[in-house]
Formats: structure tokens, sequence, C-alpha cells
């Protein structure tokens, strides 16, 4: 008996489309459609091995055309919170493997404007120039007033992920560095303290990952990834209200620190600890998030995580490697969803043993991210080589 | 000196308001900031809302703010949202005395003087027909 149920859910497939700033020739559909061949190539699956399909929008066209029905469905953009539920819905016998797939290409073509899903419409923020980058700046310049995180220290965290992005051969920005600090500082202010190196870019690409019981994935020819926890932290709807450090309720629990309770329920689920992390697949939209994210999961204590990420700590061979492929600042950041699926994958490639550059070695649990405090809300999933 | 900070012009995206915040948008047509207070537990919300943030109760009646406050954080903006704005704009988030945020623009105000804690007071700028904002400059 499995000490959590998430415990008897794997991941057996993944596997990423092309990823460019434009994929000439691709729309959303055809782009996710691609990665969906080659996550089923991945793990030797057909179609009507597949029983669940969470791919937002895709889900109903997935089914229909694989004729895989009838079939669990999810119609949210996937992200943590869906694989959550995807890994729910095997765990209580709702289906037994789930495609979880997604995708973006020709939905960012007016370029003179940041990205539409950095700036949705609502009424408190929309006319104050409000886009993504202001939201997480907020969050950001609070911290540095109350403990005094310096740019330099953000400019360490997307010095260390850019380069894993210019050392991987599928990256977006694969081959744009190396990068030091200095060059981030150097790059040009986009919203104050964030310079443009400093800020998830944009691009177009698919991935899809395949869920199934830890009974069906022994018989499949990839090492099996399990779930060893996860859960979601939420303090409301992302950029319609003022992204306050402090925003709490009657609990004092604050948006400043958000993704800290879902990695407690995480680390309790899983029967481990911060120290314990091999590698940390953080989101990666802005730098100071990487800071915050360390603090928020207790990987040191709070107003300590500016100079926690110094001296290599989170740099290839350090302690807790970040964001392998480069994350949203240089692998890819393909929309609203994309890009947080890919935390996923990346640690499920770790695990596996399989990255063909910034393998940790011998990785045996990965923790993974989504969100961010700009965005009032953060996700956190913990993969790992075995169970409890 | 630094570039003084000045309000967004008319093209500029504006709020479309709804049946709850209505009077918050009225209130800036007449030089007030307007909040809701909730006649059950006393607590403030804000933004508009259709229930009280503390206890959710529908009780809420309209005040006005002194339009005081300080600045809680900032960020100066280089790269526009989308071309209809002028760069450089500061966003920020203002504790208002009463004790909520409000998060707007600060204009009338050098470029490089908004830090945190910096005194504010509302000062509000008409964009339209329907539509005012309120904005936040600094204290004299």
């Amino acid at each position: 008996m499995a000490k959590h149920p998430f415990h008897d859910v794997a991941i057996v497939g993944i596997a990423n489309s092309e990823q460019a700033r434009v994929l000439e020739g691709h729309d959303s559909t055809t782009i996710t459609f691609q990665a969906v061949h080659r996550v089923l190539a991945d793990t030797g699956l057909t179609p009507q091995d597949i029983d669940g399909v969470a791919a937002g929008p895709f889900s109903g066209p997935l089914t229909y055309y694989m004729r895989n029905g009838p079939a669990w469905r999810n119609h949210m953009a996937p992200s943590i919170p869906i694989i959550l539920d995807a890994a729910s819905a095997i765990a209580t016998g709702q289906c037994h493997t789930v495609l979880v797939a997604h995708g973006s290409a020709g939905i960012y073509t007016e370029r003179a404007s940041t990205a539409p899903w950095t700036r949705p419409a609502n009424e408190f923020v929309v006319a104050y120039g409000m886009f993504t980058a202001a939201e997480f700046a907020l969050i950001a310049q609070r911290h540095m007033h109350m403990h005094g995180t310096t740019p330099e220290q953000l400019a360490t965290v997307a010095a260390t992920i850019r380069n894993n992005g210019h050392a991987h051969p599928d990256a977006v920005y694969h081959g744009r560095g190396p990068f030091t600090p200095d060059d981030i500082l150097a790059s040009r202010m986009v919203a104050d303290p964030f310079h443009l190196l400093d800020c998830a870019m944009t691009s177009e690409g698919a991935c899809a990952l395949i869920l199934t019981t830890r009974e069906r994935a022994q018989d499949l020819p990839n090492k099996p990834v399990y779930i060893l926890g996860g859960a979601c932290d939420s303090f409301g709807p992302s950029y319609q209200h003022p992204p306050a450090w402090d925003l709490a309720g009657p609990s004092g629990r604050n948006n400043g620190y958000t993704g800290r309770w879902a990695a407690q329920k995480s680390f309790a689920m899983g029967e481990l600890g911060p120290t314990d992390v091999d590698v940390c697949e953080f989101y990666d939209p802005f730098s100071f998030e990487i800071i915050r994210q360390f603090e928020a999961y207790g990987f040191c204590e709070e107003g300590e995580g500016g100079d926690f990420i110094m001296d290599g700590r989170i740099g290839p061979g350090g302690q807790y490697p970040v964001t392998t492929d480069g994350g949203t600042m240089s692998f890819s950041h393909g929309g609203a969803a994309v890009q947080q699926l890919q935390r996923v994958i990346r640690g499920v490639e770790q695990l596996r043993g399989t990255c063909v550059t910034s393998q940790v070695p011998d990785a045996q649990v990965a923790m993974c991210s989504n969100g961010g405090a700009g965005a009032l809300f953060t996700d956190v999933m913990l993969l790992g080589t075995e169970t409890p | 000196m630094s570039e003084i900070l000045q309000p967004q012009s008319p093209g500029i995206p504006l709020p479309v308001p709804t049946i709850y915040s209505q009077p918050y948008w009225d209130g800036c047509q007449v030089g007030e900031l307007r909040f809701q207070r909730c006649q059950d537990c006393g607590a403030i919300t804000m933004d508009p809302a259709p229930a009280c943030s503390a206890c959710f109760s529908e009780n809420l009646e309209w005040e006005v703010s002194t339009g005081l406050g300080e600045v809680y954080s900032w960020t100066t903006v280089w790269r526009p949202q989308t071309p209809a704005f002028t760069v450089p704009y500061v966003a920020v988030i203002v504790t208002l005395d009463e004790g909520f945020w409000l998060l707007a623009n600060i204009i009338n105000c050098p470029v490089d003087a908004v830090h945190v804690g910096m005194r504010v007071q509302t000062t509000f700028v008409e964009l339209s027909d329907e539509i005012t904002l309120p904005y936040f400059e600094p204290v004299d």
C-alpha cells in the first residue's frame, strides 16, 4: 500500500516539440499534435492505450482524432494543478493512462506590445500599463526594500539559468551566451529592477507527458518517475489586483511566500525535506522568483535568498542546480501553459538521467514549480525515482 | 534633475466598470477616492468587490478616502505594455492611510525620486467622458 495515493502514479512519457521564437507553418493545434506524436513514440504506447486527456482546448480534438473515447478529460490549460488532477484521476480509478499536452504558436504576432498572455484586461490595472514584468517587479522591489536583496543577486540567477539554456542544443536561445551577471545588468531596463535579461522571453512550442499507474509503468520502456507529492497555493486571480507581498487573510499566510504551504504539503507526502532535493526545476518568469522560492520552500531563511543563491550553489555542480534546461528565460516560453509543463518534463528528464546537458549526477529527487508571487500563485511537485 | 512623470494621454485602454465597481468610478469623476467598508465587521474592502474580503458579508457601504498614503512598492516601466503608453511610467502600490492598497501610477514627480515609504496623495485625470483615473503624486 502506497503511503500516499500519488505514489501509485508514474510519469512514463515526456516530449517537447520543436521550440522557436516563431514556428513557421504551425498553429497551436499542429504543434501540440507534434508533441503528442513524440510522447507516444517516447513510451511505445498507441492512442488506444490512452484513456484520459488533459490538454486544455486540445483535449476534445485529441480524443476525437485519436478515437480513444470514451476518455476522461480535463479542459483547463494544463500545468502542475492539472497534472495533479490527472494523477488523482488515475489514483481514484477514473482512468489508467492520461495524456497531458499543450502547445502555442501564432498567438503573439503584434510585437510592439507585450505578449497577450502578460496583460489580461482588468478594470483596476488596465489603465496603468501593467503586464507581467511590472507585476513581478512590485514583488521584487518590496523584497529588496525589506531585505536589501541586490540587482547583482538577481542577475546571478538570470546568468545561471541563461547559461543552462546556452548549453542546451534544443533551447530557443542555445548558443546565445555565455552570460555573466554584468551582462544581465548591462541589458536595457524593462521594469525596474528587471533588465531585459532578467525576464522570460517569448517563443512558440508544445510539450506532452503521459502518466499511468505504477503497475503499468513496470511494462514500459522508460525508467518510471513517481509523483512523491504535489500541491497548489493561490491567493487570487493573476494580474487583476495589486500584487502585494503582504496580501493575506486572517491566517497571516502571505502572498510573498505563496508556494510555501504547497511545498510543506508536498514534502510531507513524500516524507522529504529541502535537503533531499537534488535538482530544483523552479519556474523562472523573472530572476527574483528563484530567490523567493528558496525562501518560500524552506531552503533558507526569510530574507536570506539573495545570499543563498550566490557562490555557485544554484549552478552546474552546485548544491541546488536550478532550471537546468534554461527555463522560460532561454529554453522556451510558449505562452500561458506550455512552459509550466516543461518544468515537470525537465524534472523527469533529470531523474531518468537522460539530460544531454546539465545532467545532475545520480539525481533521485526533483522539485518542480509553476507560477510566482506577481501572479498570486505557486504550484509545487516533487518527483522521485523511488517512493517512500 | 530627471524627467517629471506625466499622466498618460487618451488612447490607453480604459477600465470597463461593473455593477459593483461603478460607484468607485463615479467617485473618481467628482474627485473622490471611494472605498467600501463592511457594516458587519468594519473591515475595508479594496479593490471594489461584491463581498467583504474579511468576513464575506454583502453588507458594504461606500466611504471617501483622504487620498493620503505612502508608497508600498514601485516599478519604473521602460518597455510599454502597448504603444498606447508613453514611457517611462511608474506603477506603485500605495498603502492609503485608511489601510487599504491601491495600484496606480505616480505623476508630477521626478522619475528617479520614487521610493518605498514616500508620502503621496491622489490626483485625478479625466481620460474620457466616462472614465477619470486616480493617480498619485508626492505630498508637498
